[in-house]
Parts: structure tokens; C-alpha cells; sequence
């Protein structure tokens, strides 16, 4: 069972997950139990195929485990209904993708704004659509993208995406941030920079962090770092542990 | 919001999209312009039907008509008097229409008529069809001096200066003949003289028995009669009995008259007797009357009732009352005609009555429900278009949703619900079905206000006439623009769309989240 502990944001328990390829059972999360506590940047290292991304997937519920259990500051989401596992994604929980996933048709202020889109119905999003549009504007100042708003994705560097997918993660202001790979597709110097960008929204906003990814040097960086390999977690958990 | 910001989002952008709705464009256009047409094409021939036909036509087909028409009015006023709005009575007769042309003599059959001229106007729209202006306030059957068909281009010289200028050529004729006979061939015996003309010209084209020898006793004598001052009694000719109507060498429409307003035609006709005899009378055509209905225009001709009543001997010489074979009612416009037919039914059991009794749209069924079922038919063939374009939506739709599923994963990361995701793609369609219905409600319309310039148009390009004249009365294509038939084309044109973004919708709901993610 988890610890009730309030301290703890997320926690996983016994996760097993396999894919099925031809009748052909492939087991990509083997018992997993992980707690991630309030205001750490906790890295998730492992190779490709480990099922670090697999994990990071039923961490925000899009996907659901074969066995094990997800919980949410003490709430089991794995197995809640449809609605409230997207309203958890909405609203509780931010994600980051390695390849930004930005709206290509909407520039980057309505990207930002999509989050608020969705959570609310036409009719109130029109009533309240100018604090919507002033808080985007605000986590598009956060990341440093301001001058950008209303430039659409194709018109955006690497770097620039990333940044306004980071603020779109913020929009809705989640407890977690969940980061699959956020400069694996960046320079090392851009790369960086969203990294120190992370780091800066931990340290300000005490927003917890959990990062995927396969580079030691980055997952050094982390408060916490778990390795992963063949959908288990490493006996050493806490490797670069600083707290 | 944000199904709607995307729907129009993807409205700008996806231009095969738009490209997958022009034929739902096109199809809601062709159904409005075909269905303006038709409903123009129908009612213009309805209000022809109607106007020549009377609400209710009671007919009588015993030879001798239906004695004592005022006693069978009663009649009919005490059942529904007070659904009628004007009567008339006439008889109806088969006959045979002589026209001499060219020393031919040229036969027709038509429907002779016997009409009261002061009542007749009431039943049905009779007077507006004639040619001369005055003859359409009132026909009187006495020829009028000139001034037929005043709006008609070429329409021959007509009238009594026609008369008169006819009879003093004829007279001019009859003597250069008698004087070149005189002067030419001494006098032989008659049968010789026969053969050897016939043997000397050919074959012959004159008739090969004399007319007069036809001629009844009855009206005036042709000895005493001076075509010059005199008429016989006055007939109205449907115009396409003594027509026809051909096209010239310039490509314009013409119509030629065997016969016109002044000329002198024989009618023979049976006599209302037991003992049938042919009666064979002259006329004098005292106008003509064009319907724009061929039927009508091509089997109708109209006399006097009075006149065609002795003619045939239905007035009863005891008691004077004269026959009729028909009586025409005309109702108020609120009457339901079915109930006034069966009323009258009623009172004039058919098991007594030798009665016909029906109401216009009876008469013209068959032709009124083919008019129906090709409006349906051409519907459900347009209609099937659309649908065709509803597949070529479905189609564009997957690819679309293939070419989405990121965004579709992106919006699922996001906190969209299944539901979400597939209201973006159903209100997409609805929109697509909207503007592609849209345009082509506007080009549909758009299309019927220049209708008549289109038509013209394609004429000039084709060379080849879209509304042949010769086949159609009307010069402009009539059109009715009715807000009920475009509403149900729009709508089930939006349907369509809507219903065929259906699956591709369901496709992108039920796509797995991390799946659409790392698609490639």
C-alpha cells in the first residue's frame, strides 16, 4: 500500500504491463513501486525498451496497467472512471513529450490555452476567456515566449516548441509534471536551457517533476534518479539521491 | 471550445476537404435549380390544366345531352349551392374539321364546343386564350375587322379586310378562269373533258370530289351567301388544328396557317337525333385560341352554344328547353372539390345517370401524377448523388483522422474526453456539410435568377436550342423557389455530411491514447 504520507504526490505500486505482439506475450513493466514525493525533480533513466516511457504513461493515465496500482496524492486513478481520469490528465498532472505535440493548426497562445479549452465548455470559456488569455500570456512570459504568441508551431525553433509545450503543461497549474524526454529531440545548449527552465519552475513553484531520460548526464541533475532496465526498477533507487 | 476553434481551424486549412464537398455543392444546387424548375414547369402547367378545365365538369354522354339543363342546375344548386361560384353549360361533340388549303380539303379531328359565350368565362379561363383583345372580354362569334393577335409577330392579315380583299381575288380568279375556258377549249362533253384533264396535269392534287357536294342544307346557300359582306356562323379554332409550327431556315420559329380569323371552314358532326346523321356546316373562324397546352390547342374547337343547339337538333319542339351534354362548375376557392364531386355523385347515381362527374385533377391525373413521379424519381436520383458525395466525405474524413491521430493523442494527453474528440470531427463535418449546402444554396439560386441567361448562354455555345419552341409554349423557363423544398435539400444535404463523418469520428474517439502519441 502506499504511505499516506502527504509528502507524496505519486506513487506506483506492483505495476506489471506487457504488450502482446503476434499471441506473443512481451512484459514491459515487471512490478514497479515508485512514491514521488512533493517538490522533487525525480529522474527516470533506463535504455531504450526499458519501459521508462511505458511508465510514464500509466503515470498519466494513458494507459492502464495489467496489474498494480496508481495513486494520486492518495487517490487510486488507475482503474477511476474515464471522466476523472481525464479530468486528472487535464488538470492535475502536465505532461512534456520528446517531439512537443503542439497543435499545428494553433499558434502558440492557443496552444497554451488548449488545456482551459478543453476543460470548460464553450460558453464559460467565452465568459472567461480574457483571464484564460491573460494567465497564457503569463506562462508564456514564464518560459520566455511571449514575443512568440502568436506564431504558429512551424514557425517555431526545437527550443521555442518545447518551451510553449512546457507552458501549456502550466496552463492549468498541475500538482506534477511529467517530462517524457523533453531534450531528446534538442541540441545539447537548447536542451539545456529547457532543462534549466525545469529546474527554475521547481525551485520557484515547487512543482514536482518526474523526467525520462536515457542520458546520465541530465539524469545527474535530478534530485532523485531511478534506473530502469527490463521493466524493473535498479536495487540502487536512490543513486543521486541529494535531499 | 476548443472542437470549434479546431473545426474551423481545419475548415481553413484542409482544403481537400473542401475539395470532398464540392460535390455535395453541386448536388444540393442541381436539386434546388431541378426542383425550381419542375414545381415552375407544374404549376404553370396545373394553372394551364385548371384554367381551361372547370373545378367540376359533369358530362353527359348519351347523344342527345341532358335534357333541361336550368331543372339538373337546381338540382345541383340545392346540393352544394353554396360551394359554387359560376356555371356554364355546353355541349360537347366529335367532329370532323374540313380546312381548304390549296384546293385541298385537309381534315381534322377535334372536339367541337358549344359554348355560352356570357357564362363560359366564369368556369374556366376561356376568354384570355384568344387572340383579338376584344374577343378576350367576350367572345361574340361575329368576325372582327382586323387586329388579331396584336403582340404576335407575323401573324397573317385577318379579320373582314382579309374577307373582303379573299372574296374580290376569288371572284377575280373564278372570272379569269371562266374567260381563259371560253377562250382556250370550245365546249365538250363533261366526261370526256374530265378524263383529259386528269391525263394531261398528272396526278392531281385538287380533291377528288367537290366539297360542296358535302354540303349540307342546312345555313346559307352558297349561291345567295357574298363571302365579301356575309360570315357563316362564327368558330374559335384551337390554334394548332390550322397550324403548324416549323422552324425556318434563320433558325426561327414560325407557325404556318392553313387557316386564319376570316376564312371559311366546314365542320361535320354527328346530329343528336337516334337516327344519326352527319350535319356538315360551314364556319367562318372568328378567332383562334392558343392555350400553351398542345392537348387542348390541337383538338378544340369552339362555337356557339345556341347554334350548334340547332345545328343538331337538341331543342325540343314542344316545349322549347335545349339539351346540353356538359355542365361546367366553378367553386369558391376554400370548396374542396373531392367532397363537391362525391356530393354530386351522390345526387346523379351513375346507376341512373349515364353522368361523369369528376373534378379537373381527375381528368388530368394521369398526366399530373407522371409530373409527380418524375419530380420523386429526379429526387431520389439527386438525392443519391449526395450520398455518393456523403462516401467521398467518409473517405477524406480517415484520412484526415489518420493524418490527425497525433493531435488526436495530443488532445487525449490533454484531458479530452473520447466524446470531445469525436464532437471535433462530427462538428467538422457538420460545418463542411454547412458551407458546402451553403454554397451550393447560393449557386442553386444564384443559377435560377439567370436561368433564362444561362439557358441562352448554353444556347449560344451548343448551338443547340436547351427549350425547343416548337415543343414548349412558355419563352422563359418558369421557376418556383419554394423556402420548404430548400430547407429539406439543405438539411438532408447537412445530414449526409454529418452521418458520413460518423465513422471517421467514432475511429478518432476510440484511438489509444499512447498509440496516436507515437504515431508515425
Amino acid at each position: 500500500m502506499p504511505s499516506n504520507s502527504n509528502d507524496v504526490v505519486l506513487s506506483t505500486v506492483d505495476l506489471y504491463k506487457s504488450y502482446h505482439k503476434d499471441r506473443v506475450e512481451v512484459p514491459v513493466l515487471r512490478g514497479i513501486n515508485v512514491e514521488i514525493e512533493r517538490g522533487i525533480v525525480s529522474a527516470l533513466v533506463g535504455r531504450s525498451g526499458s519501459g521508462k516511457s511505458t511508465l510514464m504513461h500509466l503515470m498519466a493515465t494513458l494507459d492502464r496497467p495489467d496489474r498494480g496500482e496508481v495513486y494520486f496524492c492518495g487517490r487510486r486513478i488507475d482503474n477511476a472512471p474515464r471522466a476523472s481520469r481525464d479530468a486528472y490528465r487535464n488538470h492535475d498532472v502536465g505532461v512534456i513529450f520528446q517531439f512537443y505535440h503542439l497543435l499545428p493548426e494553433l499558434s502558440a497562445i492557443e496552444n497554451v490555452l488548449a488545456p482551459v479549452m478543453i476543460a470548460s465548455s464553450a460558453w464559460s470559456y467565452f465568459f472567461n476567456r480574457k483571464e484564460a488569455r491573460l494567465r497564457a500570456e503569463k506562462m508564456l512570459d514564464r518560459v520566455g515566449l511571449l514575443h512568440r504568441a502568436k506564431h504558429k508551431p512551424c514557425e517555431m525553433s526545437g527550443g521555442e516548441m518545447q518551451r510553449a509545450a512546457i507552458a501549456r503543461a502550466l496552463m492549468t497549474d498541475p500538482t506534477l509534471l511529467l517530462a517524457d524526454e523533453p531534450t531528446g529531440n534538442l541540441d545539447t545548449e537548447t536542451g539545456q536551457s529547457i532543462l534549466l527552465l525545469l529546474e527554475e519552475l521547481n525551485r520557484e513553484d515547487d512543482l514536482t517533476i518526474v523526467m525520462i531520460t536515457h542520458d546520465d548526464a541530465i539524469a545527474e541533475q535530478a534530485d532523485v534518479c531511478y534506473r530502469m532496465q527490463d521493466g524493473q526498477l535498479d536495487s540502487r533507487p536512490a543513486l543521486f539521491q541529494v535531499a | 471550445m476548443y472542437r470549434w476553434l479546431l473545426c474551423l481551424r481545419y475548415l481553413r486549412t484542409r482544403y481537400i476537404a473542401l475539395a470532398s464537398i464540392i460535390s455535395v455543392t453541386l448536388g444540393v444546387a442541381t436539386m434546388i435549380v431541378v426542383n425550381s424548375v419542375m414545381a415552375g414547369f407544374s404549376a404553370e402547367m396545373h394553372e394551364r390544366l385548371h384554367g381551361l378545365a372547370s373545378d367540376i365538369l359533369i358530362e353527359c354522354y348519351a347523344s342527345g345531352g341532358m335534357p333541361d339543363p336550368d331543372m339538373h342546375l337546381r338540382e345541383i344548386n340545392k346540393v352544394c349551392g353554396d360551394k359554387i361560384a359560376g356555371s356554364s353549360v355546353s355541349v360537347h361533340v366529335p367532329g370532323m374539321l374540313g380546312i381548304e388549303f390549296n384546293g385541298q380539303l385537309m381534315t381534322r379531328h377535334v372536339n367541337l364546343v358549344g359554348i355560352d359565350p356570357k357564362t363560359y368565362d366564369t368556369v374556366s379561363h376561356f376568354g384570355r386564350y384568344l387572340l383579338h383583345p376584344d374577343n378576350q372580354k367576350q367572345v361574340d362569334f361575329l368576325l372582327r375587322e382586323n387586329g388579331f393577335g396584336p403582340d404576335r409577330d407575323g401573324f397573317p392579315e385577318s379579320g373582314w379586310e382579309y374577307r373582303r380583299q379573299k372574296a374580290a381575288y376569288d371572284r377575280a380568279m373564278q372570272a379569269e378562269y371562266a374567260r381563259r375556258r371560253a377562250l382556250i377549249s370550245p365546249p365538250k362533253p363533261t366526261t370526256e373533258n374530265g378524263s383529259d384533264d386528269s391525263d394531261s396535269q398528272g396526278p392531281s392534287f385538287a380533291p377528288s370530289f367537290s366539297a360542296e357536294l358535302l354540303a349540307s342544307d342546312i345555313g346559307l346557300s352558297s349561291n345567295e351567301f357574298d363571302p365579301a359582306t356575309e360570315q357563316f356562323p362564327g368558330i374559335v379554332l384551337g390554334i394548332s388544328t390550322c397550324t403548324t409550327r416549323m422552324r425556318e431556315d434563320d433558325n426561327s420559329v414560325r407557325d404556318h396557317f392553313y387557316c386564319r380569323p376570316g376564312d371559311d371552314v366546314r365542320m361535320m358532326f354527328p346530329n343528336a337525333s337516334d337516327d344519326t346523321k352527319v350535319v356538315n356546316q360551314k364556319f367562318t373562324v372568328v378567332d383562334m385560341y392558343e392555350s400553351g397546352m398542345s392537348e387542348y390547342d390541337s383538338t378544340f374547337a369552339f362555337v356557339s352554344l345556341d347554334r350548334l343547339q340547332d345545328f343538331r337538333g337538341m331543342v325540343d319542339p314542344a316545349k322549347g328547353t335545349r339539351s346540353v351534354t356538359t355542365i361546367q362548375l366553378k367553386l369558391n376557392d376554400e370548396a374542396d372539390l373531392n367532397e363537391v364531386r362525391d356530393e354530386l355523385r351522390r345526387r346523379f347515381p351513375p346507376e341512373l345517370y349515364a353522368y361523369n362527374i369528376q373534378t379537373w385533377r381527375d381528368m388530368q391525373g394521369p398526366l399530373l401524377a407522371a409530373v409527380r413521379l418524375e419530380t420523386t424519381i429526379l429526387n431520389i436520383l439527386l438525392f443519391l448523388i449526395i450520398a455518393v458525395a456523403g462516401f467521398g466525405i467518409l473517405a477524406t474524413f480517415f484520412m484526415i483522422v489518420v493524418e490527425k491521430t497525433r493531435d488526436i493523442g495530443t488532445l487525449k494527453a490533454l484531458g479530452a474526453s473520447g466524446s470531445g474528440v469525436m464532437s471535433i470531427f462530427l462538428t467538422y463535418g457538420l460545418l463542411l456539410g454547412i458551407v458546402g449546402s451553403g454554397v451550393g444554396l447560393i449557386g442553386g439560386l444564384v443559377f435560377i435568377h439567370y436561368i433564362n441567361q444561362i439557358a441562352s448562354g448554353i444556347e449560344w455555345i451548343t448551338g443547340q436550342e436547351v427549350f425547343d419552341p416548337t415543343v414548349y409554349y412558355f419563352t422563359e423557363i418558369p421557376t418556383i423557389v419554394d423556402g420548404f423544398t430548400l430547407s429539406w435539400v439543405v438539411a438532408g444535404a447537412v445530414l449526409i455530411a454529418t452521418t458520413a463523418s460518423v465513422l471517421p469520428a467514432l475511429r478518432a474517439a476510440r484511438m489509444h491514447p499512447v498509440r496516436a502519441l507515437r504515431f508515425e
